[in-house]
């Protein structure tokens, strides 16, 4: 397979006076198939948007090396301009001006016939909204404007950096079948969102980053196969018990991934059945001990280390930090 | 090209643009309207008349002197004192002379063309020169602000292309806009000549010196729009170019105003730029320096500087050339987010 997308130990830092020095993307490195319909996943402030803006040219990057289609970046950048269609983080646009007049005047200026401008306003469900002012739009609308502008080009690749932003759970789904019926149409998709559930559904392969680095990247299944890590439900009879149940667990050495109310979630776990009896030795009985299936929600959350903590909150940038050579493994980071 | 021709349509599609050419339109009109009134062809008819007039406030202040003269001569019989009054000699050395009746006072106003219009090529430079700033400043800033440059920059990313492009087509408007209603003008003001006013003497000379004005006047309107095009680019908003504007004109015409009068510097209004506004459209600015003069020792000629219209071109130049170059840098060099 060849690649759409290649990034190799990208580099953007901000200087500002005040708050000195911020390394936005440390080394990132991406790589995107041909054909395939690819997550872009990582934290608030983790540097998807800083990756997208400088593969497209708008943000001039300290380090690293792109290619898109084979083709260095930016060097070749207008030569390939045609071939990429992007939006770049709910993009605005003129207020006063139409959708059509707004989706025409970009049809002109990529010299690309008028016929392309009703074909993505239909695509997108605005043919008739298509008259009016981009001011009243709704933000979904707007949205939708928005992937039509991008999808006007039929460009070979296509980055959308958090298109479901604002989407009725309608337009969510519609956005599903249409990424799937481009990557089917032989186009590559590179998607960037927070709604990971979405992600997992169309997505074939993933790139988590965090701080700016790759803390994961490979084909949907092999990154949630490799994070697996057994995980498994346990309730007991009396929820009182549960604090008991985990000190038991932890000195016996099996890792409790997270205590909830009601029940614990255990992480590389074997044998069930050592659960079982370990509790049972305490005179704790379960009620209840299930392998859970991961969703990439888990992953995400592990991988990146942004699982709200109770009673802690969170700032932005406090998520995983991984070494220079850390991704260098493969998926399972 | 096709980018050129859409930022044609796009710039000529804008309310702003529409909005600010109506209120173009309407306050040239009114101008050229309301002055209309105000001049009145002399046929001989109205010379006759003034004339008439004149000689008769002749004949009346005649017989009014006449009749103060005798009235004063009549006390001076009964012994009064009249110096206080009437004045020595009863003022008879004051008799009025016809040439103190001049009909031209009389006379209503007229419009001369040939005399009076290139002001009004002034006055009309500095109407669409300032539609050139603020159609030339939102044009650029309001597509930074609302992301629509980052929009079309991912179609085009040549950035130095699509600035210029952007530049050329509102240059190009401005410029096609300046020279139909600076014919429009033209004819107006011709038409006023021609109906209520004089175009006499319009010779080849008159009339190139008159084209001259204007492309000088066009010239400027340019300037000002690439000028404003550019800080609005710099500074990614509409109203940097606004702010850019004023703080210049606080600067220029208060501040060196000021600083050049509390130093005592001789002939500070060269470092002013209206001063240099004032030279390129009358060809040159003359400024005057009093304090050379000793009255005391009677009429003087001040000592003189003078500012051409060459100078203010070197001027307005250099500050256009030294903005574009800036935005264009800065296109090349600063991140767009
Ligand atoms: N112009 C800028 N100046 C300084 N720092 C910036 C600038 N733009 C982005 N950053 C910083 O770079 C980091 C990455 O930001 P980026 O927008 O790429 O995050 P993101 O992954 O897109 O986040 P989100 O999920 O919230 O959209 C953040 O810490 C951000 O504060
Ligand atoms: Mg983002």
């Amino acid at each position: 397979m060849s690649a759409v997308l290649e990034i190799e130990g990208l580099r953007k830092t901000y200087r500002s006076r005040k708050r000195g020095v911020r390394h936005a993307l440390d080394g990132f490195d991406m790589r995107v198939e041909a054909g395939q319909v690819h997550g872009f996943l990582g934290p608030n402030g983790s540097g998807k948007t800083t990756t997208l803006r400088t593969l497209l040219g708008l943000i001039r990057p300290n380090g690293g090396r792109m290619a898109i289609l084979g083709q260095e970046l930016p060097r070749a950048l207008p030569a390939v301009a045609g071939q990429v269609g992007a939006i770049v983080e709910s993009p605005q646009f003129f207020p006063h001006f139409t959708a059509r007049d707004t989706l025409g005047l970009l049809a002109q200026a990529g010299e690309l016939p008028r016929r392309r401008v009703d074909e993505v306003l239909e695509q997108v469900g605005l043919r008739d909204r298509a008259g009016e002012r981009v001011k009243t739009y709704s933000l979904g609308m707007k949205q939708r404007l928005a992937v039509a502008s991008a999808l006007l080009k039929d460009p070979k690749l296509l980055i959308l950096d958090e298109p479901a932003n604002g989407l009725d759970p309608g337009g969510i789904r519609e956005m599903r079948r249409l990424m799937r019926e481009l990557a089917e149409s032989g186009m590559t998709v590179v998607l960037s969102s927070h709604i990971l559930g979405e992600i997992q559904l169309i997505c074939d392969s993933v790139t988590i980053i965090s701080l700016g680095r790759r803390v994961a990247f490979g084909p949907v299944d092999q990154v949630l196969a490799a994070h697996s890590q057994n995980s498994v439900r346990v309730r007991l009879e009396a929820v009182t018990d549960l604090p008991h149940a985990a000190e038991t667990l932890t000195r016996s050495g099996i890792r409790v991934a997270a205590a909830e109310p009601d029940h614990l979630m255990l992480a590389d776990v074997d044998k069930p059945a050592e659960v079982s009896r370990i509790l049972a030795e305490q005179g704790l009985y379960v009620s209840e001990l299930t392998p859970v299936a991961v969703d990439l929600e888990s992953v995400f959350l592990e991988l990146t280390a942004t699982a709200p903590v109770p009673g802690q909150n969170r700032q932005v940038d406090q998520s995983a930090k991984v070494d220079q050579t850390g991704t260098a493994g493969g998926w399972g980071a | 090209m096709s980018l050129f021709v859409t930022e044609l349509r796009r710039l000529t599609k804008r309310r702003l643009t529409r909005l600010m050419l109506v209120l173009l339109v309407l306050g040239l009109a009114t101008v050229a309207t309301a002055f209309s009134f105000s001049s009145h062809k002399l046929s001989p008819e109205v010379v006759a008349a003034a004339q008439a007039e004149s000689d008769a406030q002749y004949k009346r202040s005649v017989q009014e002197w006449q009749r103060t003269v005798t009235e004063c001569e009549a006390a001076q019989a009964k012994g009064e004192q009249t110096e206080e009054r009437y004045g020595q000699n009863c003022g008879k050395d004051y008799q009025p002379q016809p040439e103190m009746f001049d009909p031209k006072w009389n006379l209503p106003y007229q419009f001369d063309f040939r005399a009076e219009f290139p002001m009004f090529i002034a006055v009309f430079a500095g109407a669409v020169a300032l539609f050139a700033f603020i159609v030339g400043a939102s044009f650029v800033g309001a597509e930074w602000n609302t992301g629509g440059m980052m929009n079309l920059l991912l179609w085009r990313p040549k950035r130095l292309a699509v600035l210029g492009t952007k530049l050329a087509a509102l240059l190009t408007t401005v410029l096609g806009l300046s020279v139909v209603l600076g014919a429009l003008w033209t004819a107006a003001f011709w038409l006023i000549g021609t109906s209520r006013g004089t175009t006499a003497k319009m010779t080849a000379g008159a009339w190139r010196s008159i084209g001259l004005d204007g492309l000088r006047a066009v010239a400027l309107i340019l300037v000002v729009g690439a000028v404003a095009y550019a800080l609005a680019s710099l500074g990614r908003h509409t109203a940097m170019a606004l702010g850019a504007a004023v703080a210049l004109f606080a600067i220029s015409e208060i501040g060196i105003r000021i600083a050049v009068g509390v130093l005592g510097v001789s002939f500070g209004e060269r470092y002013v730029l209206s001063t240099y506004a004032q030279s390129w459209f009358m060809k040159q600015a003359e400024l005057f320096d009093y304090d050379t003069c000793q009255f005391a020792k009677g009429a003087c000629e001040p000592a003189k500087y003078v500012v051409t219209w060459e100078q203010s071109a070197v001027v307005f130049g250099i500050g256009a050339v030294a903005a574009l170059v800036a935005a264009f840098w800065a296109m090349r060099r600063r991140d767009i987010a």
